[in-house]
C-alpha cells in the first residue's frame, strides 16, 4: 500500500513538462490531481519510473467563455473549482449537476477535471459529460498540438487517444442551442461512491416543441463512455412523450450499452437501473428544454 | 533517480524542512516525519476520509498526495486545532459533549472535514451534515452522534466560549 520507488520532477512551465515527457516517454506519468493516479501508485497498479507534476504550473487553470461562444476550461482546474463557477452553471448545466456527484469535495479540491478527462474510468461522470456535450480535447506535446472529439478519444477501460508525449491541456464546450435541456442522474450506494448506473441526457426543441436533437450517454456500462445513439435518433421529430421516452430508454438499456456485473449488482439489475434513470433524466432535460412540465 | 528530495513546508503555522523520497505519502509524511501522529491513516486510496488534512484552507486526502508535492505549501492538521491541551477547540468540545466518537481513528478527519464547512455554512441542516459527512468513515458509532455533534459544534462557534 506504499508506492513503489519512483522519481519526481515538478516542471514550472508546460513546455518543460513537454520536455521531460518527450526524454521519458512510457516511462512517465503526468501527475495531475492525483486522486485517481496515486491510488494507484498506491497499490503498485502503477509503477512509472518517473512523475512529471503538473500542479506547480500556474497558467494550465482557467475557466473561460471560448471563442465560439462555449467554454474553455483549462485541464489543470480543479473540479470543486469548475462546480462553483458561475459562468460554467450559466453555459455548462450539465457538467454543473455532475461535477457534486464526483466522489466528494476532499476529492474535488484536489481533482482536476483534465485529470478525469485523461483517466478515463468508464464510471467517471466527467468523460460521460464530455462525450454528451460535443466536447474538444486540445493535446500538446513537443512537437505540436491537435483538437480531437470527446467521441473519439476514449479508445477502451482507461485507454484513450492521448499519444505517450502528449499532455491533455484544454477542455472546449460547444454553445448549446436555445431550448435545450440537460439531465445527469446517477445511483451510487452512497453518495459519493462510484456510481452503479447512470445517464447524461440531454434534448433540444425546435419552435413547434418537437424534439430536434437528442443524446443519451451512459456510465459504468461498458468500456468508455457508452453512447445510445439509436435510442437518442428514435426522440428525433417526436414529442419527447412518456411512451417514446419510455420506448427509448428500453432500447438503450437492452440493446446499447453493456454494464458488467460486479459485487453490487448484476447485469439484470443495471440494466433495470439505467432504464429508469434514463426515463428521469429525458423527462427532466425535456421539461428543462421548456417542454411542458417547465424549469 | 529515485534519490531524496528536499521538502519545505509549513504545518500549524510551524515550519519544517526534511529530505525525503519521492514516494513518500503526505500521511505518512506528517506521522513518521514530523511526528503528527493525529492524522490517521485508513484506507490509502482515498476512500475512508481518516486522513483528510486542510492543504492551504482547502480538506484534501494526506493519502493521495505525495509530500514533495506539498513544498510551499500550508497544512493544518488535528494537532493545530488548538495549542492548550486543557481546552480543547470548540469543535473538539462538542463531539466530546456528545459522544460524537467510539474508538476515534476516524475522529480527526472528521474534524478536518467539518472545520471549513462549518465556516461555510454556520447553521447546517441535517442533511447537509450528513453530505458532508459522506466523504468519512466511521465503522462505530452509526454516525448519529457525530451528527449530534455537528449540530452542537454549529451551536458552540455560533456563540463563542459558552
Amino acid at each position: 500500500m506504499k508506492p513503489a520507488p519512483v522519481s519526481y520532477e515538478a516542471p514550472d512551465s508546460l513546455d518543460a513538462a513537454l520536455a521531460a515527457l518527450q526524454e521519458h516517454g512510457f516511462d512517465a506519468k503526468i501527475l495531475a490531481g492525483g486522486q485517481s493516479l496515486v491510488p494507484l501508485l498506491n497499490f503498485r497498479l502503477a509503477q512509472p519510473g518517473v512523475l512529471i507534476d503538473l500542479n506547480p504550473i500556474s497558467d494550465l487553470a482557467w475557466v473561460r467563455e471560448s471563442a465560439a461562444g462555449g467554454l474553455s476550461i483549462g485541464a489543470m482546474t480543479r473540479q470543486r473549482k469548475v462546480e462553483t463557477h458561475p459562468l460554467v452553471a450559466e453555459r455548462a448545466p450539465l457538467l454543473h449537476e455532475a461535477l457534486p456527484q464526483v466522489a466528494h469535495p476532499q476529492i474535488r479540491n484536489r481533482g482536476t477535471v483534465g485529470g478525469s478527462l485523461a483517466h478515463a474510468d468508464p464510471a467517471a461522470e466527467l468523460p460521460v459529460v464530455a462525450v454528451t456535450l460535443g466536447a474538444r480535447f486540445r493535446l500538446q506535446s513537443a512537437t505540436g498540438e491537435r483538437w480531437i472529439d470527446a467521441r473519439d478519444f476514449y479508445v477502451s477501460l482507461m485507454t484513450t487517444e492521448l499519444q505517450p508525449d502528449e499532455i491533455l491541456v484544454e477542455i472546449e464546450l460547444p454553445l448549446l442551442p436555445p431550448r435545450t435541456g440537460c439531465a445527469f442522474v446517477e445511483l451510487a450506494r452512497r453518495h459519493g461512491d462510484y456510481a452503479t448506473s447512470g445517464v447524461a441526457a440531454v434534448v433540444t426543441l425546435d419552435d413547434a416543441g418537437q424534439c430536434s436533437q437528442a443524446r443519451l450517454v451512459y456510465l459504468s456500462a461498458g468500456d468508455t463512455p457508452m453512447a445510445a445513439d439509436r435510442a437518442a435518433s428514435q426522440l428525433v421529430g417526436g414529442d419527447l412523450s412518456a411512451e417514446s421516452i419510455r420506448a427509448a430508454a428500453e432500447h438503450a438499456t437492452t440493446e446499447e450499452i453493456e454494464p458488467t456485473a460486479d459485487i453490487h449488482a448484476s447485469v439484470a439489475y443495471k440494466r433495470h437501473l439505467a432504464r429508469v434513470l434514463t426515463e428521469r433524466a429525458l423527462a427532466s432535460a425535456k421539461a428543462r428544454a421548456g417542454g411542458s412540465a417547465g424549469g | 533517480m529515485t534519490e531524496r528530495q528536499r521538502v519545505t513546508l509549513e504545518v500549524n503555522g510551524r515550519s519544517y524542512e526534511r529530505e525525503v523520497e519521492p514516494r513518500l505519502l503526505l500521511s505518512d509524511f506528517l506521522r513518521h516525519e514530523l511526528d503528527l501522529t493525529g492524522t490517521h491513516v485508513g484506507c490509502e486510496h482515498g476512500v475512508c476520509g481518516a486522513c483528510t488534512v486542510l492543504f492551504d484552507g482547502e480538506p484534501i486526502r494526506a493519502c493521495l498526495m505525495l509530500a514533495v508535492q506539498a513544498e510551499g505549501h500550508q497544512l493544518e492538521t488535528v494537532e493545530g486545532l488548538t495549542d492548550d491541551p486543557e481546552k480543547l477547540h470548540p469543535l473538539q468540545q462538542a463531539f466530546w459533549d456528545a459522544h460524537g466518537l467510539q474508538c476515534g481513528f476516524c475522529t480527526a478527519g472528521i474534524l478536518m472535514t467539518l472545520l471549513p464547512f462549518l465556516k461555510e455554512n454556520p447553521e447546517p441542516t441535517e442533511e447537509e451534515i450528513r453530505l458532508a459527512l459522506s466523504g468519512n468513515l466511521c465503522r462505530c458509532t452509526g454516525y448519529q452522534h457525530i451528527v449530534a455533534a455537528v449540530k452542537l459544534a454549529a451551536d458552540y462557534l455560533r456563540e463563542p466560549a459558552a
